[in-house]
């Protein structure tokens, strides 16, 4: 009778052990997890591509087809976006009519920190873009705010991006449940499926990059922003980031959200996070 | 015999109802119907392009008293709208199948 009593209170024990087991794990895995999610997203893609060198993510289709990238490297040579760098150049330096300029707004006068963006701010309790950042500080001076999706925006922050080049990309995550649930919500809008076309920005960007979508070859999501903001042959001018999210959302036949709205600024944070050490090349050319 | 008859009525009903030219009522109580599925799906931040030109060729055709188009075209966009809704539901959670772990 001790012996029947002694097994059922032992099984009991390892029954209760396995669901204690089993229930930390699927805790762990629904916890927010910035660092594993970073390492398990460029291991993806390096395993998925091991012949492409870590810091090539960042030019795109580019680094996923040889020949695109021969004629890509000769354009460099007069690329299509000098034009909005020197319009840029020359808008960031030009004051307000206040006599301030865009270096009164920005850490190190504004010069080498597009790799600091986006960023959570902590007063605010969101996540800020450098688009943005632009306009807060355009209204700070009294200026009228660009619109976030055309040339002027576009040609700031190449020059910004361009005086960044090189320097891998420093996005932090303050210990702050706020910072968490931006960048997990910026993850789940990278992932859901949205439009009448039933795509995510990870159906192409990860389960596709390389492969064509009609005559364009699609660019991996690891990097993808670090080449922002963009001169399109297609669009013949130049994009910013904004641009690139409502365009993306408009293929798939999803109605944009507004620019510069949380989920986009999330989703920035998020994608911008996981690239982590991969160097700013913007602005950037594509086809 | 009665039955068969019965039934060969009740479906040349049916056939005649629906072969009806559509009127401005019939446009106007699908057209709510789409709006209001469009408005929530709208709401869920998941709205489709397809729905809004199917609401604004619904509103185009009854503008123009189409009424048999503008009324095709809301039930369409009522469709469409519902489908948004059920991917929006079903993406609270389906998302997560897609993530890099």
């Amino acid at each position: 009778m001790k012996q029947r009593a002694a097994i059922l209170l032992g099984s009991a024990f390892v029954a209760l052990a396995a669901l204690v087991l089993v229930a930390t794990r699927v805790v762990a895995a629904d916890k927010v997890d910035p660092v594993a999610d970073a390492k398990a997203f460029q291991n993806f893609f390096f395993q998925k591509f091991p012949n492409v060198k870590h810091e090539d993510f960042v030019n795109g289709p580019y680094s996923m087809n040889e020949d695109m990238k021969r004629q890509w490297q000769e354009k460099e040579e007069f690329p299509p976006y000098e034009f909005a760098l020197d319009a840029g150049k020359e808008m960031f330096a030009t004051p307000f009519k206040n006599g301030k300029t865009y270096a009164d707004c920005f850490p190190n006068g504004g010069i080498g920190i597009r790799q600091n963006y986006p960023y959570f701010d902590e007063k605010e309790g969101k996540v800020v873009t450098l688009e943005l950042a632009l306009n807060r500080c355009r209204e700070a001076n009294g200026e009228a705010p660009y619109s976030y999706v055309k040339d002027e925006m576009a040609s700031l922050t190449a020059y910004m991006a361009y005086t960044s080049r090189g320097k891998p990309m420093e996005i932090k995550i303050p210990d702050d449940p706020r910072a968490l649930a931006a960048y997990e919500n910026g993850k789940r809008y990278f992932y859901t499926r949205r439009g009448q076309l039933n795509f995510s920005c990870a159906s192409c960007h990860v389960q596709s990059p390389g492969e064509r979508i009609r005559a364009e070859t699609l660019a991996p999501a690891l990097g993808i922003l670090n080449a922002m903001p963009i001169y399109r042959s297609e669009w013949s001018g130049m994009g910013t980031t904004s641009r690139r999210f409502v365009t993306c959302n408009s293929q798939t036949r999803a109605v944009p959200l507004e620019p510069q709205s949380d989920e986009y600024r999330d989703v920035e944070y998020f994608l911008s996070y996981v690239a982590n050490g991969l160097p700013i090349s913007g602005p950037g050319a594509r086809p | 015999m009665k039955r068969s008859l019965a039934l060969a009525m009740l479906l040349v009903a049916s056939l005649a109802s629906s072969a009806r030219a559509a009127n401005e009522a019939d446009y106007k109580a699908a057209y709510a119907a789409a709006e209001a599925a469009s408005r929530e799906a709208a709401g869920m931040r998941n709205q489709w392009t397809v729905t809004v030109s199917a609401l604004a060729a619904a509103r185009k055709a009854a503008d123009g008293g189409d009424f048999d188009r503008a009324v095709a075209a809301a039930r369409e966009a009522e469709a469409l709208a519902k489908a948004s809704i059920f991917q929006a539901t079903s993406e609270k959670e389906a998302w997560k199948a897609m993530e890099i772990r």
